[in-house]
């Protein structure tokens, strides 16, 4: 037990906790009052106050997955945001280990011109053009290679500063014993990356899972649609129902809650490591 | 270390075309082919770049959804963007306001936040951390809806909150009033925001070591003192880094735009991205595309600062 403390430190201490708990509370009261509001009625739900819901309308959640077509726009959100992951930190790694060991000229500019991609912004008006031509506008490919195309560029920084990490003598030795550098990349070298990989992996979902301005442009047809997309067409179809569409809402972003607690240790150490390293 | 000559064989056996200099890897050199390059530079190149590189051409082109023609309109689009009454201009405007504010916004909120939850609170501190965080994670088009509720000028929380603490003075209609709905923007992305930031700093100050805290102590330094010449100045670079990512987010901002207000009251709040849609969606592809390419240079301007910044060996992370 710690002995009588100065009182102009319990004082400041008190103010502190104070602040921070503060801060936490406005951090938590939006999501406490969407999932407090899709359990009410209705009714309760109109003016979307801060009671907690007198009797639990579970029944809610089954409606709006019904009404909303949730079902196809969760298997869609899945589909975009790990089909995109994969091809994105597969190609990026690819690209990145081989630009990073062999630095001559031409992998420099090449490292350059995808990394530029970071600031380059997606002209959408000609990327539908692009679509058009190559018949991908409103296809689930179509995006997800878009998707990819995003991602690329960021995952390519990271891999390549951790590429570095890899001791040479891995490949070298692989290579004497005839591995030709396909086999050498994924047997020896990706299993090694698999750290940054999982931080690529993580970041991109979140990413592609909470992007709502892509879909708006490519895609029309409805059964396409990811949750974003569908959750503000449903927010359009049932202004007056809260209940309704505070149940959207909380479905849309359950899986984000629940990637953040099952992926916590990555997505912080991840943002962490950025700002240490060095 | 000098190499014993006289065993040295009469002949080079070192294979043509390399050089010592180049050390023993140099015969591995085709095992990094640039082809393990291809597949990201060919989806990067189709979906980002071509459009990008047609974008500078059609921007000279009155390309519009009206006809299947397409002529040469020279500069016709930028005069159109940089028409005053136009809400062209006036988007840009926005979207500076926008960037400028929720910069500072959310780094001095969350560097107040960072020092407050690794040097001023002891208990609970990984909780609150977690909490103002987890914001940052939510789909922006879900924050939206919700906090387009929380606004509501009559039942939203935040007036009613207001009058019920007695402060129904404050009570504003906070997305419909010209003046105020880019505010109310700014603070609801503030909001979401704040908590990544934090995060981010907070890595930073714990990287800070303890040791020069103590030397200002026993040299009788102040809280603010030891922030003003210790914490900032080694803060500087990962300052530096959330700079950046707030920059390129702002600048590209969209979701709680179109969510809130959808550019209004009037064209209030419009931002670069949010009158490129409408251009698209009107079917003026033309001068939506020329408004992109004009993004897309200044993007391209920045970028050669923001690379030189994310490159730095201490950034690993966005």
């Amino acid at each position: 037990m710690r002995t009588a403390m100065n009182p102009v430190r319990a004082v400041r201490a008190t103010v502190n906790n104070l602040f921070a708990s503060g801060a936490g509370l406005i951090a938590v009261v939006p999501i406490y009052l969407v999932l407090a509001n899709a359990l009410k009625t209705a009714a309760d739900a109109a003016s979307m106050n801060a009671e907690p819901p007198r009797d639990l309308q579970w029944g809610n959640i089954g409606a709006v997955i019904d009404q909303g077509n949730l079902g196809t726009a969760f298997f869609n959100s899945v589909l975009y945001s790990f089909g995109s992951m994969i091809l994105a930190v597969l190609l990026a790694a690819l690209a990145a280990y081989a630009l990073a060991r062999h630095r001559s000229r031409r992998h420099e500019i090449i490292y350059f011109l995808l990394i530029m991609g970071i600031a380059v912004p997606t002209n959408f008006v000609t990327l539908t053009k692009v679509m058009q031509l190559t018949h991908l506008i409103d296809t689930q490919i179509g995006i997800i290679l878009v998707y990819a195309a995003t991602q690329i560029p960021f995952d390519v920084l990271l891999i390549y500063a951790f590429v570095d990490s890899v001791p040479r003598e891995l490949d070298e030795a692989a290579f004497i014993d005839g591995c030709s550098p396909i086999r050498t990349f994924f047997s020896i070298i990706l299993p090694m990356l698999t750290p940054v990989l999982v931080t690529c992996g993580v970041l991109n979902i979140l990413n592609v899972w909470n992007d709502f301005l892509t879909p708006l442009y490519l895609l029309g047809n409805s059964d396409n649609w990811p949750m974003t997309l569908s959750v503000y067409n449903f927010f359009g179809q049932y202004e007056s129902n809260w209940a309704y569409i505070s149940a959207d809402v909380v479905l849309t972003i359950l899986p984000v809650i629940l990637i953040y607690v099952v992926a916590q240790r990555w997505i912080l150490s991840g943002a962490f490591s950025g700002a240490v390293k060095g | 270390m000098a190499r014993d000559t006289s065993v040295r064989p009469a002949r080079d056996l070192t294979l043509p075309g390399s050089s010592p200099r180049r050390g023993r890897y140099s015969h591995l050199r085709h095992n990094y082919p640039t082809w393990f390059s291809g597949g990201a530079l060919a989806v990067y190149g189709v979906f980002v770049l071509l459009p990008s590189l047609l974008g500078l051409g059609y921007s000279f082109t009155d390309w519009s959804a009206y006809s299947s023609d397409i002529h040469w309109v020279g500069l016709a689009n930028f005069k159109a963007i940089l028409d005053p009454n136009s809400a062209y201009l006036g988007a840009i405007v926005n979207t500076v306001i926008f960037t400028l504010a929720t910069i500072i916004l959310k780094t001095v909120i969350a560097l107040a936040l960072a020092v407050l939850l690794t040097s001023g609170v002891r208990r609970l501190a990984h909780l609150y951390r977690a909490l103002i965080y987890l914001p940052a994670l939510l789909p922006m088009v879900a924050v939206g809806i919700v906090f387009k509720s929380i606004l509501d000028p009559d039942v939203g929380l935040l007036n009613s909150t207001l009058r019920a603490v007695g402060l129904g003075g404050l009570a504003q209609q906070w997305l419909t009033n010209v003046s105020l709905a880019l505010w109310s923007v700014i603070g609801v992305d503030t909001w979401k925001g704040v908590g990544y930031i934090m995060v981010i700093l907070i890595a930073g100050l714990l990287a800070i070591p303890r040791e020069y805290y103590e030397a200002a102590s026993i040299d009788g330094a102040s809280g603010w003192q030891a922030f003003r010449h210790i914490t900032l100045p080694l803060l500087r670079p990962v300052l530096a880094v959330t700079t950046v990512l707030n920059l390129l987010y702002a600048l590209r901002v969209f979701d709680i735009v179109y969510v809130l207000t959808n550019g209004g009251p009037g064209h209030a709040t419009d931002t670069v991205y949010t009158v490129i849609f409408d251009a698209f969606s009107l079917g003026q592809w033309g001068v939506a595309t020329a408004l992109s390419t004009v993004f897309l240079i200044v993007m391209v301007a920045l970028g050669f600062v923001v690379l030189r910044v994310l490159r730095r060996p201490e950034v690993a992370q966005p």
